[in-house]
């Protein structure tokens, strides 16, 4: 059965979390409220390439985990900087 | 053995995703939530990434898994305080007030040039 496999839960108790986030970012108040949920939304994908890893038995999805956490941190420096109305170049 | 460990490893991290979540949904303004999902996710994230570590050994793929770890060990803190001081200096408030702000009053401090002697030119905005 579907749910006597491991990869079953461990992927859909991911989901639920990303889709948990995507609540917090179609719903948050503030825009300071958006950019937490996508900042954790970077974080939680980074967890799950690296959990395909194990699941395709191929390591390729590590270069994705690399590249996506380097990414999502250089992305949410500029927003936290647009939301301080401050320029790019200080 | 091994895959015992991984499994258990991994679970524990997956655990701490979902709780961090169910933390970033249900408390009341930004900082908590900050707070509560930041530190949750960075743990879980770290645990499955250290569980693929452990599960390939020192080969080149274990070796990316270690890297990622350092990466988001590195990165996520330091994200989540840009954003918190993005978010302060934005204007948004607590739901409950503060009790105590050193930063306001050190933002005062600066803007009325207390500090003019002992910084230099360049970091004058920056704290």
């Amino acid at each position: 059965m579907f749910f006597k496999n491991p990869y079953f839960w461990g992927f859909g108790l991911l989901l639920i979390s990303v889709y948990l986030c995507l609540y917090r970012v179609a719903k948050g108040p503030t825009p300071a409220d958006r950019m937490v949920a996508i900042d954790i939304l970077g974080v939680i994908l980074v967890g799950f390439c690296a959990l395909m890893t194990i699941y395709g038995e191929r390591d390729f999805y590590l270069n994705l985990a690399i590249a996506w956490s380097l990414l999502s941190f250089i992305g949410t420096l500029a927003l936290a900087k647009y939301l301080e109305k401050r320029n790019f170049d200080e | 053995m091994n895959e015992v460990i991984t499994g258990i490893i991994i679970g524990l991290g997956i655990l701490f995703d979902l709780f961090g979540c169910i933390g970033l949904v249900r408390f009341p303004d930004v900082y908590t939530r900050l707070q509560a999902s930041t530190k949750c996710v960075t743990l879980g994230t770290a645990l499955i990434v250290f569980g693929v570590f452990i599960y390939e050994g020192f080969t080149p793929a274990g070796i990316k898994a270690l890297l990622v770890m350092l990466f988001i060990l590195a990165t996520s803190p330091t994200s989540a305080h840009a954003l918190a001081r993005g978010a302060y200096r934005s204007g948004i408030k607590p739901e409950k007030g503060y009790v105590v702000d050193k930063y306001q009053e050190l933002i005062e401090k600066e803007e009325r040039g207390d500090f003019a002697e002992t910084k230099n030119q360049g970091t004058k905005r920056g704290i």
